[in-house]
């Protein structure tokens, strides 16, 4: 089906890869990215089952160098980086003043004065200038050319991303980079040398398995995925990404959270760090929502009869629309439809069934705990083996 | 891209009839199934509805979108295939074959002619591609 061309679309190291395996490319946040190679479920599965790779540089890469980096992250995010260990990365948000959520990127802390923010593809630049006009208002942290104690270094046009996710994906690293990274503890990140070049790696990702995430230049980001390739590591698109995220239901920004929604409704109250007392912005806000509870609350929907539940479908309970689906769609491994939606507090009880109308069609959907698919440590181990 | 069989028509929607005496089988084509991607729900009416040509007749899921199904011809449904309601993901292995979806008595034969031979399918989807080929 025709796609309209979009010349000004940015395309990733990785891109003639892509289409060399004959990927099928899509517009995405900006980017010409893979939807899906070989098809969205045999990629969803490889990674529950062994391992597969993503081309995830379209994600925003943000160092953030120097003494006062610490302190001026702080001031910017809701969770208290300062408490970060060393070679460690964490979830966290960025919030405006009213408690809306800007973006949610993972931070990594290299060391005591370097760390990784790694935010979406369509918030890198809203994410830098953020925290850039954090550092305005911080005493000590110069953001300009001469005396600069505190850097801001935007990475996202000189690195890749590659992120290698599954039960085996620990296997191939170790075969292609180095034993070491199969000794990595879960959220675990560091610096290792491959050929002449350096590589971030992380014992992170987005798909409710074990994996790894990498940040390398260009060159040695190419050699990794072809490496990789010819171990096989299984080449996946945004669409096998989007569906194993959703089993493991891990929310997406500008589907599940947004700037109209807070982090205690969604479910992230726990990425919310208001114990030291730090100033942060969206602080005096969050602090009262906490303080007077939330009435929308974002809960896990599975499918009972069949047909998809996909974005905007709207629940129904007692004749009434009480909520649309934030992010909805097809579960591989459960066979079945699953959705995420801000459901009324009062109404958001494990086990309550409620009407979803897809497209005039109404089918019957029941409340469940999140995740949808656990991560299996089972699996990882016989994997492994 | 294979050549589409040519002991049947096709529609510019991507479905396909193969005429077979009084009655007739339906179906997308490969192409359609390879653009759709994994198949997990098909809706189709009912043995003894009433379809029409080119009008929609159903539903077809994959994991990635929901597409309508269009009838290639008019006439009143005789079966839906159940097998590809209980296992949507035949519609991708076989769609010419076992992945089928209806049967239909056609009200008129002459409406056949309104649809492409294989050879023209093939040119079509073959220009499609090439659209699409221009995108990002």
């Amino acid at each position: 089906m025709p796609t309209t061309p979009a010349l000004a679309l940015r395309r990733t190291p990785l891109f003639d890869l892509h289409e060399a395996a004959g990927a099928r490319i899509v517009p995405f946040a900006g980017w010409a990215m893979p939807v899906q190679y070989k098809g969205i479920v045999e990629e969803h599965n490889a990674v529950r089952q062994r391992a597969g790779m993503f081309d995830v540089s379209h994600m925003g890469r943000l160092f953030v160098v120097g003494s006062p980096a610490a302190s001026l992250l702080r001031s910017a995010l809701t969770y208290d980086i300062t408490k970060i260990d060393e070679g460690r990365g964490h979830y966290t948000l960025l919030c405006n003043d009213d408690g809306g959520i800007i973006d949610d990127p993972y931070v990594y802390r290299l060391d005591a004065t370097r760390f990784l923010v790694v935010g979406n593809a369509s918030n890198a630049d809203r994410d830098r200038d953020e925290i850039a006009s954090r550092a305005a208002g911080l005493e000590g942290t110069g953001l300009t050319a001469s005396g600069i104690d505190a850097e801001l270094l935007d990475r996202q046009e000189q690195t890749l991303m590659i992120a290698v996710q599954g039960p085996a994906a620990s296997g191939y690293m170790s075969r292609v980079i180095g034993p070491e990274v199969a000794a990595m503890e879960k959220r675990a990140c560091t610096e290792l040398p491959f050929m002449q070049y350096k590589l971030f790696i992380s014992r992170t990702g987005y798909t409710g398995e074990d994996g790894f995430e990498i940040v390398t230049s260009p060159d040695a980001g190419r050699a990794i995925w072809r490496q990789l390739a010819v171990e096989g590591v299984e080449p996946c698109g945004l669409g096998a990404r989007d569906t194993l995220r959703l089993e493991a239901a891990l929310a997406l920004w500008g589907h599940d959270i947004d700037e109209t929604t807070n982090p205690y409704e969604a479910g992230l109250g726990w990425v919310v760090s208001l114990d030291d007392g730090a100033p942060f912005t969206g602080r005096d806000a969050l602090a009262r929502i906490k303080q007077q509870g939330v009435d929308r609350k974002l809960i896990c929907l599975k499918a009972i009869d069949r047909g998809v539940i996909r974005d905007g479908c709207v629940i129904i309970h007692d004749g009434e629309s009480i909520a649309t689906v934030a992010s909805g769609g097809f579960s591989p491994t459960l066979g079945t439809s699953i959705a995420m939606a801000y459901l009324p507090r009062d109404l958001a009880a494990y086990g309550a069934e409620f009407d979803v109308d897809v497209r005039g069609r109404t089918i019957r959907a029941v409340v469940v705990r999140r995740p949808f698919v656990a991560h299996d440590q089972e699996k990882r181990e016989s994997a492994a083996s | 891209m294979a050549q589409s069989p040519d002991d049947r028509r096709y529609s510019k929607e991507h479905e396909w009839i193969k005429i077979d005496g009084d009655s007739a089988t339906i179906g997308i084509t490969e192409y359609a199934q390879d653009q759709l991607g994994d198949i997990v729900y098909v809706d189709l009416p009912e043995p003894g509805a009433k379809i029409t040509q080119f009008e929609k007749m159903g539903e077809i899921e994959s994991v990635k979108a929901v597409s309508d199904l269009y009838t290639p011809a008019s006439g009143e449904v005789i079966e839906a295939n159940g097998d590809v309601v209980t296992k949507p993901e035949l519609v991708n292995s076989d769609p010419h074959g076992g992945g089928w979806l209806l049967r239909i008595k056609p009200t008129d034969a002459a409406e056949v002619d309104k649809l492409l031979s294989a050879a023209d399918y093939d040119a079509f989807i073959s220009n499609e591609a090439k659209d699409e080929a221009l995108g990002p």
